[in-house]
């Protein structure tokens, strides 16, 4: 039996297209891939991602157990609500998943606490492991499945939530920075986002979903699609957890390394010793962008030769709207330069790497 | 419900088969191959003057979510090709049936056309695989 979020007969009203995505019956579209996306990128458009999975870590030792837990340093979140993006390794310095952490409650205080956003696919081995590494600390996990996420994204897409919600919510967005959050009436507001625009990724409660996503609706904001989502997100250079890496991926090939807090060095977090090995041998392929300029569309899967140096594979590929050609993020030998060819259906098509970010507010970024 | 016009034939890969009267035949895609495959972003077209046995890929389509093999829906000579699909694929998705059509062929064996679907069976065809 599919999962269905609170917005699921809105969906359907709005013409959505449903398939099964890792257990939920989520859209896939509302008409037009291609419109959503735009939307976007010009205006604002709103997913549900009520799928996601919301932890929230509470306890004495909330801190010290996501220290050890991740790749990156919760002690860096400086000032409530503040975000962090980083990996869930295991011992091997394989990617268990990928995750936000936001810091909840008042940082330094007895009264903080941390709030996780995991993926829905990994949701059970996830939930499993944290458990486990859990045992030792003083902590409780409590997973939210009662809460709504909307994520509204677009250059409009602050100031159309901002049309809609009650003057405490209003408040709760005025001072708010790139990738912090904030509380109010039970929702929480983030300035987070998986699409390389301004936004917003609200959770709410389930009974109060429907009517926010209703009144966005009547302001002009667009339902998009996981079409739109997967488009926006690979256009922001922005990794897709299995496809663009996994238990087997280490961070530093999957253009992850920015995510991970050597310092300080007396921090054990799993996987650091595995990590070390890795970039003292300096041996990990990369993760980089492909362009491809004339027609074909790069998919995932397809093989990347890299002339006099070896061969990689593309991790996840599309036609972007936004620039009117195909772009992939691809793992690729370290030594790649700055071209390399595709075989698509037994054509060789010559591609440019480039650094895997394609589009950022609405502009082309590589070159 | 996608649109099945009652004048043409079908195959059962989604492709749609006009008969022009003049000896050629005109092919294009279904409404609900194209409902499927979502916003159409490039397609791949034969040359005119090659020839195919029926099955056989002659093109690929493109959309944001796969690429998808055009079959030959006969045994066939290709006479012309859509040239507008280069600049407006779009058109797949908006005209299938019209503005939209991919190649015109000349049959090579005749005998094939009593293979091919009509609206009937091939709305049958479709429903059975929802």
């Amino acid at each position: 039996m599919a999962n269905k979020t609170a917005l699921f007969s809105l969906h359907c009203q709005m013409g959505g297209k449903m398939v099964d995505f890792g257990g939920w019956e989520m859209p896939l579209h509302y008409g037009s891939q291609k419109a959503e996306h735009h939307a976007v990128r010009d205006e604002a458009g709103m997913f549900d991602v009520s799928h996601m999975t919301v932890v929230d870590v509470r306890g004495s030792d909330a801190e010290d157990y996501l220290r050890r837990l991740l790749a990156n340093d919760v002690a860096r979140l400086k000032g409530p609500g503040r975000a962090l993006y980083t990996a869930m390794l295991n011992e091997d310095g394989g990617v268990i998943d990928d995750l936000i952490v936001y810091a909840m409650g008042t940082p330094g205080s007895t009264g903080q606490w941390y709030r996780l956003v995991v993926n829905c696919a990994t949701r059970e081995k996830d939930l499993r492991w944290m458990a486990e590494q859990g045992a030792r600390f003083e902590v409780t996990l409590t997973e939210r499945p009662e809460l709504a996420m909307i994520a509204v994204q677009g250059p409009r897409a602050i100031e159309q939530v901002r049309a809609v919600v009650s003057e405490a919510k209003q408040r709760a967005l005025a001072d708010l920075k790139p990738f912090q959050g904030a509380s109010a009436e039970g929702w929480f507001l983030a300035r987070t986002g998986y699409t390389g625009e301004d936004g917003l990724e609200i959770m709410l409660p389930e009974d109060e979903a429907a009517g926010f996503w209703q009144a966005l609706a009547d302001a002009g904001v667009a339902p998009c699609g996981l079409g739109a989502r997967d488009t926006l997100r690979l256009e922001a250079g922005l990794n897709l957890y299995g496809s663009d890496m996994d238990e087997s991926v280490s961070p530093l090939a999957a253009n992850m390394a920015w995510t991970v807090a050597w310092e300080p060095e007396e921090r054990d977090f799993i996987g650091r010793k595995a990590l070390e090995a890795q970039r003292a041998a300096g041996d990990q392929p990369k993760l980089v962008g492909l362009v491809l300029e004339g027609r074909g569309v790069l998919r995932g899967g397809q093989p990347v030769i890299v002339e006099g140096v070896g061969e990689g594979e593309i991790t996840s590929g599309s036609f972007s709207p936004t620039l009117g050609h195909s772009v992939a993020l691809a793992r690729v030998p370290r030594a790649t330069g700055s071209e390399a060819e595709v075989e698509i259906r037994g054509k060789r098509l010559p591609v440019q790497v480039v650094k895997p970010c394609f589009v950022r507010h609405g502009e082309k970024v590589y070159s | 419900m996608s649109n099945i016009p009652t004048e043409l034939k079908y195959v059962s890969s989604h492709e749609w088969i006009r008969d022009e009267g003049d000896g050629t035949l005109t092919v294009g895609i279904t409404d609900h191959a194209q409902d499927l495959l979502g916003d159409v972003v490039f397609v791949e077209l034969p040359e005119v003057g090659a020839s195919y046995a029926m099955g056989d890929d002659m093109g690929v389509v493109e959309s944001v979510k796969a690429a998808s093999d055009i079959y030959a829906p006969i045994s066939c000579e290709v006479v012309a090709v859509n040239e507008a699909l280069e600049d407006a694929p779009e058109t797949v998705n908006s005209e299938p049936y019209t503005d939209g059509w991919f190649f015109r062929v000349k049959a090579t064996d005749a005998a094939e056309l009593e293979n091919l679907l009509d609206a009937e069976a091939y709305g049958a065809l479709c429903e059975a695989e929802e």
